[in-house]
């Protein structure tokens, strides 16, 4: 079952180096709305052969729109970047797959021919907005337990995984997190990491100026031994510790997306194509396993099978997450195709933003792998949701066709 | 006051495969509002930053060092204040010495070296950019220059030497000698890359990361163009061009431009150290000179009293003003009109007698308009909201329901009042009553009115829309809602108020007024009218007396002057002279259309004058001069002695802005101390 429309391309995609959300986090004194400047400034440095005046839209996310992630987003990031005003921009929220839905709305506007291109992105500077801080959740979701209060607190729902699926055991967790650590390290090591950031600007009135240029968060040289025994924060005697979580982040993201016929007119070079996407919902309190059924749906929807799909970026808001998908679809917890550069438990996870840090790894990746024709990204959604999008390698070469 | 010092914060950046560069940030940490300053502890601190990046250029471990400042702001240059309040000739010179030093250390670093110009960089904020190899500027900058000429001083930290060096003699005077002198003129970004200041201008989003990689690829050989430097020759020209232009500007009014030229001059040798010793000398002595602290004064009269005026209540209290009703439509009233309906964004309506007399009010008002749009100083839609938001009427009762009601009628205070009286019938008893008289009595109008407390005075100067004081006058009974809304009115309209009370011709014209007595009583008196004319131009007046009478019209400086003297007492003469010039219709000045600071002056005029006596009293410049002055002197002390203002900085801002009294001499009352007869204020 193909979708239709005219064939959508990712020709390229850029985030700001990660920071931690904290006080003396790297973007600690800088605003949200410059980050996302930025990287959108240097995405578009980078492809000198798009008109500006041929984007579409721009799509951008937040999961606190308020303060300097407020007042439209993408509107306001295209007008501060430079960009035409007659370029137009919106704003997106779908918490955590923010930028991921930024990314198919508008993939959806030009695979019907509304648009040409457009760019979709995602911001969360977690330190100055942390999640949830400004919610005043209806007090019917208590009462007449629309959803349980662990909906609320993400930790919690990753415990209540653990509690459904015995078999996800705080052990495998934690070789998981550590594995995350050891794979992002070696993908930095490698080059893998650095081409797709964005050098940021940023002031500090203790310091002075700085330039941001690599993650902050990842912990390198993390053992099994090392977290065993570290504190379970969302639960006296829980499995959930900060070694299987996603760290608080502030960080950027942003990508080009393209219709295939415009990129060839333009000449820019297309990276991957998207091939179908699906977001479902699932049970609030245990939203950790939404990339299950949203991945099932756009496997559908794509006429494929998990076995077709030769890389898999998945954020890893918790270990468990992760695991809980991997076993889902029989999936080894160590295999090679799934979050080959490491994932959010070492980079990060600045909410919204996350969806474009997997897609720009897995244009990283398919490069790296030209015999890998489908892979996906896929992320669980608080308030229980999943999300899926697959993706056609345009690198790919029938010869090393797995 | 005690100096605000501006951190110098040192923080590595790698430079890609590069190497290290050491970045300065300097931050005052008074967040974007307060510029950067650089005083004795910020050089210290400057100073100690640039000793450790040199120990580790020469050790190898950095690659290039850059200088930046906090977020919209680069440097706005000394501590001004710190530099006024210094007394001894040692202290002076230890001030230019420490810049030099400092600066140098960046200049003579062993490694390239930048200045990323994020925001303002003034005087030796510039100088501290200029010591760097290679400087970015962002795109939104408007304020690069070096203004200490303006405030009596020159660019003393490297300045004369490294700018025209840099981007020729002749763009180095333009920066140092003609801009000051042109009100301050400042440079924007383009402006400074296309005269070589800066070398490339980037987009303020991402300034600094763009910075840092603009001189990543400088490092890796990018070729930066740089002027050839003129020969001596041309230098030489360019200088004797330029004193000779200063010359008929201030006529050796001022010593601190004279003193910058030198310094260009000597510049042209290429010694930097001889160039850098012989700043030092004139800062040494400038920084002590009266000029200095004049310039001083005056700028913090007119940035910082003029924001806050004195003797105006609390701002909280004065009422909103939606809308403006005029009574007349004059020319006075219609340039009421267009400011209001600009700058407040109001409804205004004029009301005069007659459909013709409206109907030109408002003819006026269009054609400013249209002269507005075709200048492009607006755009086509704020055209469209002036055009609809002034209309006219002859119907008084128009006028109900306005918030300010201001009338710009003839000037004779019966007229007034009778305005005022039936404006009263259709008014709210909340409405601002306002006249804008610039000689008559405010209580004097209000008194038979059932609201006096309502009433007060916006005495606006002609031209409306460049002139930019507004006396804001209190008469016995305006009470503090409607002093305080009155200020608000001024504020809004962009203009600089100042308090002060209901005495006859307030500040500026009382003083102007008296000026021109002073001279016309000369004139009868015998003096010679090139004699006259010549006497005053030490005061650096806008224009001469003869033009500014012929501005004013005969007409009504006679009629002014007969008010003064009426209200106090024979200083302000009367002069038979200007009565048969009135009577004759002759004129002051040569002109066609309107009379200016050139029009040549009628020498003829003389003939008109001295009846007194057979040129008996007839006096020199000098002593004309100091005629004027004594007189002034008298004037001031008896507007402070009758409470005119709160303070005497209150007429010297308005002089400033009113007068067009010029900076370099400061205020005019401390020029007065300076220069008029101590015994005064006896008559």
């Amino acid at each position: 079952m193909a979708l239709h429309g005219r064939d959508v391309v990712l020709v390229d995609a850029a985030r700001s180096p990660f920071g931690r959300a904290r006080p003396d986090g790297i973007y600690a004194h800088t605003r949200a709305d410059d980050l996302a400047v930025a990287v959108v400034r240097d995405l578009l440095r980078r492809n000198p052969g798009l008109p500006v005046d041929r984007i579409g839209e721009v799509a951008f996310a937040a999961t606190t729109q308020s303060g300097d992630q407020g007042l439209t987003l993408g509107r306001t990031v295209g007008l501060l970047a430079g960009l035409p005003q007659e370029v137009p921009g919106y704003a997106v929220d779908r918490m955590c797959a923010g930028a991921m839905t930024a990314v198919t709305q508008v993939a959806a506007s030009i695979k019907i021919g509304t648009i040409d291109a457009a760019l979709a992105g995602g911001v969360e500077h977690m330190g100055r907005h942390p999640l949830g801080a400004e919610a005043d959740p209806n007090p019917r979701f208590m009462t007449e337990r629309i959803v349980d209060s662990d909906a609320l607190v993400m930790g919690a729902t990753a415990e209540n995984l653990h509690d459904r699926y015995p078999e996800l055991t705080k052990e495998r967790a934690d070789a998981y997190g550590v594995a995350s650590q050891a794979k992002y390290a070696a993908a930095l090591e490698a080059g893998h990491i650095g081409p797709e950031l964005v050098p940021i600007g940023v002031p500090d009135p203790e310091r002075g100026w700085g330039l941001a240029t690599a993650d902050e968060p990842p912990r390198p040289g993390t053992t099994v031994a090392g977290v065993a025994d570290l504190p379970t924060p969302f639960r006296a005697g829980g499995r959930v510790t900060a070694a299987t979580s996603s760290p608080l982040t502030d960080g950027a993201t942003a990508a080009l997306l393209v219709a295939a016929d415009v990129a060839s007119e333009l000449g820019l070079a297309a990276r991957m194509r998207l091939v179908s996407y699906a977001f479902t919902g699932v049970a609030p309190e245990l939203m950790g396993i939404g990339p299950v059924p949203a991945t099932r749906r756009a496997l559908e929807l794509a006429g494929l099978g998990i076995e077709d799909i030769g890389l898999i970026e998945i954020n890893e808001a918790f270990a468990v997450q992760v695991l809980a998908f991997l076993d889902a679809f029989g999936i080894a917890d160590d295999d090679p195709r799934v979050n080959p550069y490491g994932g959010a438990i070492a980079v990060g996870h600045p909410l919204a933003a996350s969806g474009v840090r997997l897609m720009a790894q897995l244009a990283r990746a398919f490069e790296h792998n030209p015999g890998v024709r489908y892979g996906i990204t896929t992320m669980c959604v608080g308030l229980g949701q999943g999300g899926t999008v697959i993706w056609e390698n345009l690198h790919h070469t029938e010869e090393q066709s797995r | 006051m005690s100096e605000r010092i501006t951190r110098a914060l040192v923080r590595d950046v790698d430079l890609e495969d590069l190497g290290t560069l050491a970045l300065i940030t300097l931050d005052n940490q008074e967040g974007p509002r307060r510029p950067n300053t650089l005083g004795p502890g910020g050089l210290a601190q400057l100073r100690h930053a640039l000793e450790g990046i040199t120990e580790r250029a020469r050790a190898g471990e950095i690659v290039a060092a850059a200088v930046t400042g906090k977020a919209f702001h680069f440097a706005a240059g000394a501590d001004l204040h710190g530099a006024a309040s210094i007394t001894t000739e040692a202290d002076a010179r230890a001030v230019a010495e420490t810049g030099h030093e400092v600066f140098s250390l960046l200049a003579d670093l062993p490694v390239p070296s930048f200045a990323y110009v994020g925001g303002a960089a003034l005087g030796g904020g510039l100088e501290l950019a200029l010591h760097a190899t290679y400087r970015t500027v962002a795109a939104p900058v408007r304020n690069i220059g070096l203004p200490e000429t303006f405030l009596g001083l020159i660019p003393g930290w490297g300045g004369t030497y490294l700018l025209p060096h840099l981007v020729g003699i002749e763009n180095a005077l333009t920066v140092i000698i003609d801009n000051p002198l042109r009100n301050n003129r400042q440079l924007n970004a383009e402006q400074a890359v296309q005269m070589g200041i800066a070398d490339v201008v980037l987009d303020s989003a991402d300034f600094l990361a763009q910075s840092l990689r603009w001189s990543a690829s400088v490092l890796r050989g990018l070729q930066v163009a740089r002027p050839e430097p003129a020969d001596k020759q041309t230098w030489q020209h360019a200088i004797d061009a330029a004193r000779a232009k200063v010359e008929r500007r201030l006529d050796g009014a001022v010593r601190a431009p004279y003193r910058a030229l030198d310094l260009l001059a000597l510049a042209a040798q290429g010694d930097r150290d001889a160039s850098y010793e012989a700043e030092n000398d004139a800062l040494a002595e400038l920084i002590l000179s009266p000029q200095f602290a004049a310039g001083v004064y005056a700028f913090d009269l007119t940035t910082r009293r003029a924001k806050n005026p004195a003797g105006a209540p609390d701002a909280d209290l004065a009422r909103p003003v939606r809308s403006v009703g005029i009574a007349g439509a004059g020319l006075m009233a219609s340039q009421l009109a267009l400011l209001f309906a600009r700058r407040m964004r109001v409804p205004v309506i004029m009301r005069d007698l007659d459909d013709e007399r409206a109907r030109r009010g408002l003819q006026f008002v269009h054609a400013e308009v249209d002269k507005l749009a075709e200048s492009g100083r607006i755009d086509a839609d704020e055209a469209n909201r002036l055009r609809s938001s002034v209309t006219v009427t002859t119907d008084l009762s128009d006028l109900a329901g306005r918030d300010l009601v201001i009338e710009a009628v003839f000037e004779e205070l019966d007229v007034k009042k009778r305005v005022f009286a039936e404006l009263e019938q259709v008014i709210g008893p909340q409405t601002v009553l306002a006249t804008n008289t610039s000689a008559l009595s405010v209580t004097a109008m209000a008194a038979d009115l059932a609201h006096p407390e309502r009433v007060v005075g916006l005495h606006f100067f002609n031209p409306v829309a460049q002139m930019p004081l507004v006396e804001v006058v209190r008469a016995e009974r305006t009470d503090d809602v409607t002093y305080a809304t009155a200020f608000a009115v001024a504020k809004e309209c962009r203009k600089t108020a100042i308090a002060v009370a209901d005495a006859p011709g307030f500040v500026v014209n009382r003083l102007l007024v008296r000026l021109l007595g002073e001279v016309l009583g000369s004139l009868e008196d015998g003096t010679e009218v090139q004699v006259a004319d010549a006497a005053l131009r030490p005061l650096g007046l806008p224009m001469g007396p003869f033009q500014l009478l012929q501005l004013v019209g005969p007409a009504v400086a006679e009629h002014v002057l007969d008010t003064l003297r009426e209200e106090l007492g024979p200083r302000y003469p009367t002069s038979p002279g200007l009565r048969r010039v009135v009577e004759e219709g002759a004129r002051f000045v040569e002109f066609d259309g309107r009379p200016s600071a050139a029009s040549p002056v009628n020498l003829q005029i003389g003939s008109y004058f001295g009846s007194r006596a057979e040129r008996a009293g007839a006096q020199n410049e000098e002593e004309l001069l100091q005629r004027v002055r004594d007189a002034l002197a008298e004037e001031v002390d008896l507007m402070l002695a009758e409470e005119v203002v709160g303070a005497k900085e209150d007429i010297d801002l308005g002089m400033i802005m009113g007068a067009g009294w010029p900076f370099h001499l400061g205020g005019i009352t401390p020029y007065l101390d300076r220069t008029a007869r101590p015994a005064r204020a006896s008559s």
